[in-house]
């Protein structure tokens, strides 16, 4: 008898960045069909699709970005099903559960899952009001506060209560951006010192702009297959060994602490168990850091290091290289941070990473990935623990 | 633009400070919530309004330097969560100080203030900030 295991076979990408030249149907299309040409199948073999997208109705004023996505892809005279699924910044690794899922429930063989966000249409403080509706419109943002204010006051008390320096925080992007000047499809490629990590302008004190991920635009895909499609094809493929995804309160305040990310904790727990790895078994994980803070915070709620003590990972452990090498493709900050792409493109990075095709990048003899993709402030995290073959 | 329903309906909340408190656990909410998080279906009917007294003390803040565009005009202010003697956790902007003043753990009050200018031909809406104490 065939488990009922998934495989990735196939994965796509466009560039992240300010992509004027691009809509957001252009970078979907791009992206899908990158991913679809990678996997070598053909329109007659796909079964669904599942779209990630965060803010389109607010910020395109498109919605219905499942019919989008497949009517330009040129799909529409089969009739494929293809629906949106969205879960603000985890909108990506949501799309990739639900699509994981309706393959283990046996009733499809392939599905393509892509990921877009086209947000550069919208410049400074326009696209911070659109932003900002991923946190409680009515009892946060209502008040003035934006995504960088509300990761600001996590930081704030973090380093407050655990003694943690400024410097810890900004040896994220530092680590973010010379991972990215080996990426082509990221949106930066300067190299970044921890004084100018340091000496940027304020956003939201205590963070400053290097703390803060870009506004971006991109799209990525992926294609995923059954095992009895592996098996009939002969196919080889990276496999899901773990899926897991959680939800916390909407607003910070009302969670019982603050710089504890509930979500994260409760999928991680999830997904390592039905994954049977341990945390030293990873070879690196792409985390969700929209905000420096978060990828501190993150760090201890998957796992792999006590509350308050993730300070001891972020000066050396988290380079490629380190104990536990943190996004290898630059990341939210240096990669960029289209919303509803971004869980998507971090399974083409595990992809290329598992395949040992990351070039200049590549972890070594890298076997297990695992990718977070995290919602507003916490409020959702999907975890995907991947492994090579 | 806005309709005034939006506003309208929760005005009372936001000028008054009101939330709830679930009778079957005596926990108190801000903002208002139809369920305890708690007690689930035991709640049913038993959520009422609750007067909070608008004293409280800063669990964290931030200086905001980079707003939406209904707060252009108010930047640098200052955001904070702020806890509520009877419990809750409040989000709400500090004023009426130099922000080098604001603390951790330092104690504020409610003050009834101008929020936000919905663009420049809308409607003005108001709410609670906070002072220093
Ligand atoms: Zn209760």
């Amino acid at each position: 008898m065939l488990s009922n295991n998934v495989y990735i076979i196939g994965a796509g990408e466009t560039k992240y960045g300010e992509l004027w030249d691009k809509s957001l149907r252009n970078l979907a299309v791009e992206a899908g069909l990158k991913a679809i040409e990678n996997a070598g199948i053909y329109s007659k073999d796909i079964d669904a699709i599942y779209g990630a997208n965060g803010l389109a109705g607010t910020i395109n004023e498109q919605e219905n970005i499942g019919a989008l996505i497949a009517d330009f892809s040129g799909l529409s005279n089969e009739g494929i099903p293809s629906i949106r699924v969205e879960a603000s910044t985890a909108s990506g690794g949501a799309a990739l559960r639900e699509a994981y899922l309706s393959i283990k429930s046996g009733e499809y063989n392939v599905v393509v899952v892509g990921g877009v966000e086209k947000m550069t249409d919208i410049h400074g403080s326009d696209i911070i009001e659109k932003m900002s509706s991923i946190l409680d419109r009515e009892w946060e943002a209502f008040y003035g506060a934006t995504p960088a204010a509300m990761a600001a006051i996590i930081a704030r008390k973090y380093m407050h209560d655990f003694n943690v320096e400024k410097e810890a925080l900004a040896m994220v992007p530092v680590n973010d951006h010379l991972n990215a000047s080996k990426n082509l499809n990221a949106q930066y490629h300067n190299k970044l010192t921890l004084k100018q990590a340091m000496d940027a302008i304020p956003v939201a004190e205590p963070l400053n702009l290097m703390d803060c991920s870009p506004v971006s635009d991109g799209a990525a895909a992926v294609v995923l297959a059954s095992e009895e499609y592996m098996k009939r094809n002969k196919k080889e493929g990276i496999k899901i060994i773990g899926s897991a995804i959680a939800q916390d309160y909407l607003s910070v305040g009302s969670r019982d602490s603050i710089y504890t990310l509930k979500s994260t904790k409760l999928a991680a727990e999830k997904a390592f168990r039905r994954a049977n790895v341990k945390r030293d078994d990873i070879s690196f994980v792409e985390l969700h850091d929209s905000f420096s803070i978060y990828a501190l915070l993150e760090l201890e709620d998957l796992g792999f290091v006590e509350k308050g003590k993730a300070k001891e990972l972020v000066y050396d452990e988290i380079k490629t290289g380190g104990r536990i090498p943190v996004n290898p493709s630059g990341g939210l900050k240096a990669k960029g941070d289209p919303y509803g792409a971004v869980g998507v493109g971090q399974v083409v990075e595990a992809y290329l990473q598992l395949n040992e095709k990351a070039g200049e990048r590549q972890i070594k003899n890298a076997k297990y990935a695992l990718l977070h993709n995290m919602a507003g402030t916490g409020t959702s995290s999907v975890i995907h623990i991947l492994e090579g073959y | 633009m806005t309709e005034l329903s939006r506003i309208w309906r929760e005005t009372e909340y936001r000028y008054n400070l009101i939330g709830y408190k679930c009778k079957n656990c005596n926990r108190t909410y801000f903002p208002p919530r139809d369920i305890c998080p708690y007690c689930h279906r035991e709640s049913i009917g038993k959520m009422e309004k609750f007067k909070l007294s608008g004293n409280g003390e800063i669990t964290s803040y931030s200086i905001v330097h980079e707003s939406s565009s209904a707060f252009k005009r108010q930047v640098p202010y200052v955001m904070a969560l702020i806890k509520l003697n009877e419990g809750p956790v409040i989000t709400a902007q500090i004023v009426d100080c130099d922000p080098d003043n604001v603390e951790i753990g330092k104690k504020v009050h409610m003050a009834f203030r101008k929020i936000r200018e919905d663009g420049t031909n809308g409607i003005i809406e108001y709410g609670y900030k906070f002072k220093l104490a």
